[in-house]
């Protein structure tokens, strides 16, 4: 009875790490484009997450720190089997990339140098730049655009084309603080012009 | 040793603030990775095509690809546990509180913040890249325009434009591998 209880145990952890494995195998590019295999293999598959959780997965993943995936995988993993579950789900979905980049490294110099593939890097170089500047675009549309994003806009594009040897990091954290204390400032003063009225209104009546 | 945990720490750093999906990490590869002169502008733009065209999430094969190039194998492993450790711990952290989190509007304040300077970040990103394949320097002084290049662009800025999300990355990288084939491979031949 335990033992069978065990196996099942460790069947869940496999299968965290397989399904994962998969997922990092079959999809490029990451992000975004892992969400439908993701839903289709948790959501379907294992019934590890209902289509709702999936909605909040999803919004959790975009609004932390790292890489969309890793994060939606952490999470799936840890609601289904806790600190291991999220370990093993994060190493099924690294572990494709890992062998995969770790064998190419091995050979791209001698890749990249061939004359033929030389020349369509030239090229593949121009196509970076441009899906480079399609994930600006893809962030610009979806956060709230008002004087305040335009103008940490421009800082953040000013000072790394200015200041060449600052860390973009420091550039993030301010870009956070002034969007934090804009708003607090913003809900204070808004209050008290609230608070001023309800007063205000409150001598009429009396008067 | 030290360099090892230099990666590490270098990659946790880029973990923690990436946010916003695997390009937001790109501004902070330009001044970790390559202000320390780990790898070139070049490579960057390389390793990013081929992170971009292999399975996998983009930013675990770009961590990977410079942890290799620094240390090898034991390098590749060490920058990619870096570039997840933030992400799962934050994760874990987050898994109880998270309605609280996400529904908080002075946090969603913070990240807009953090988007809106990203986008900045990201722009100046392909001003750089773009100055650098279009026109040909010697050490700082401006040489010529690399014409052919400025063509390739031309075409994949239209091809992105007639075909929107229909043009798949992988194939946008792919068509400019030929067209960059043509026109410094081909192209010469016949007129030299």
């Amino acid at each position: 009875m335990e033992q069978t209880q065990n196996k099942r145990k460790l069947n869940k952890y496999l299968d965290l790490t397989w399904t994962f494995f998969k997922v990092g195998l079959f999809t490029f590019g990451g992000g975004l484009a892992m969400l439908p295999l993701i839903t289709k293999e948790t959501v379907e598959k294992h019934g590890w997450v209902d289509e709702d959780q999936m909605g909040d997965i999803l919004a959790i993943s975009e609004s932390t720190p790292g890489p969309i995936s890793i994060n939606a995988a952490t999470f799936i993993g840890y609601k289904v089997g806790k600190l291991l579950g999220a370990a093993c789900a994060t190493l099924g979905l690294v572990l494709p990339s890992l062998i995969i980049i770790i064998l190419l490294s091995l050979v791209i110099d001698w890749f990249l140098g061939l004359e033929y593939v030389a020349y369509a890097f030239m090229g593949i170089r121009c196509a970076v730049a441009i899906l480079i500047f399609n994930a600006a675009i893809k962030i610009y549309k979806k956060i709230q655009k008002r004087y305040l994003t335009y103008i940490l806009l421009l800082i953040g594009l000013a000072i790394t084309i200015l200041v060449s040897q600052i860390s973009s990091i420091y550039v993030l954290l301010f870009g956070g603080l002034v969007g934090g204390l804009e708003f607090i400032i913003a809900t204070s003063i808004a209050k008290k012009k609230e608070k001023k009225k309800t007063e205000e209104e409150n001598k009429e009546d009396q008067s | 040793m030290k360099e090892l945990l230099l990666v590490f720490w270098t990659f946790f750093k880029i973990g923690l603030f990436t946010i916003g999906g695997g390009y937001a990490m790109i501004p902070m590869i330009e001044s970790e990775v390559m202000n320390r002169g780990w790898i070139s502008e070049a490579e960057l733009a390389n390793f990013l095509a081929i992170s971009e065209s292999t399975p996998g999430p983009f930013a675990i094969n770009v961590a990977t690809f410079i942890g290799f190039r620094q240390f090898g194998v034991v390098g590749s492993l060490v920058a990619t546990l870096g570039m997840v450790l933030p992400s799962f711990i934050i994760i874990i952290i987050i898994f109880k509180i998270y309605e609280k989190v996400i529904g908080s509007k002075t946090v969603k304040a913070v990240l807009n913040g953090i988007k809106a300077v990203v986008i900045g970040l990201i722009l100046a990103v392909v001003a750089n890249l773009a100055v650098n394949e279009l026109f040909v320097f010697d050490g700082d002084t401006f040489v010529s325009v690399r014409w052919a290049s400025v063509v390739i662009s031309v075409i994949l800025v239209a091809l992105m434009l007639i075909f929107k999300k229909k043009m798949h990355p992988i194939l946008l990288i792919l068509i400019s591998a030929v067209l960059g084939i043509i026109a410094y491979g081909v192209v010469p031949l016949i007129f030299s």
